[in-house]
């Protein structure tokens, strides 16, 4: 799981069915040693109500659909959501000390 | 698999509901012989191992076998701490952890 900022939210009229009803957002990705911007910003769905500057921590690839399995079984939504991101925490706060 | 070394945690009250139980623990892995830092650091979820920060730990990197160890098939997490390294004997040279 990697840290990333909220920077940004993406709204599209045109969009594939399933992800009709989930929030995107727009997240930079942060390196964890040094909190700088690593990589370009990507869109990920968000699973826990994250607000714009906050600090998340998303999962990629297959684990996104996953993170969506349980809203999806408990009926909410047509279909599992075509995302290969999704935030599935945000930071209160975290601490290096082992390094 | 790779070997890794806890150097930090993340406190997070508002997350994935089936991510809730777990200790979330910043890993960095390490090269499992020589004990050197080899990559960039990564957030592992701890599979009930009760590792802590400084020990030296076995990080799962798939998501599949990550659901099967901790019997949740809805939770999203793929890095995952499923042991902690005593010690490490290859090409005759002996690393200890303990």
């Amino acid at each position: 799981m990697k840290l990333a900022r909220v920077c940004g939210r993406v709204f599209c009229t045109r969009q594939e069915a399933a992800v009709e009803d989930k929030k995107l957002l727009l997240i930079q990705p942060l390196d964890w040693d040094t909190g700088k911007e690593t990589g370009s910003p990507l869109v990920a769905g968000d699973c826990v109500g994250a607000g714009s500057g906050e600090k998340v921590f998303y999962v990629a690839s297959r684990e996104a659909i996953v993170a969506y399995q349980n809203c999806y079984e408990a009926g909410c939504g047509t279909a599992l959501p075509p995302v290969d991101a999704a935030i599935v925490g945000i930071v209160d706060g975290y601490q290096l000390d082992g390094l | 698999m790779f070997v890794a070394k806890v150097v930090g945690s993340v406190w997070a009250t508002r997350k994935h509901p089936d991510l809730k139980g777990g200790k979330l623990l910043l890993v960095k892995p390490v090269e499992p012989v020589s004990g050197e830092y080899a990559g960039a650091t990564a957030l592992a979820l701890d599979g009930g191992v009760g590792a802590g920060v400084g020990d030296t730990v076995l990080v799962l990197d798939e998501g599949g076998s990550a659901r099967k160890v901790i019997k949740n098939d809805n939770a999203p997490v793929r890095t995952l701490i499923c042991g902690v390294l005593d010690s490490v004997h290859s090409g005759g040279k002996d690393k200890k952890y303990a």
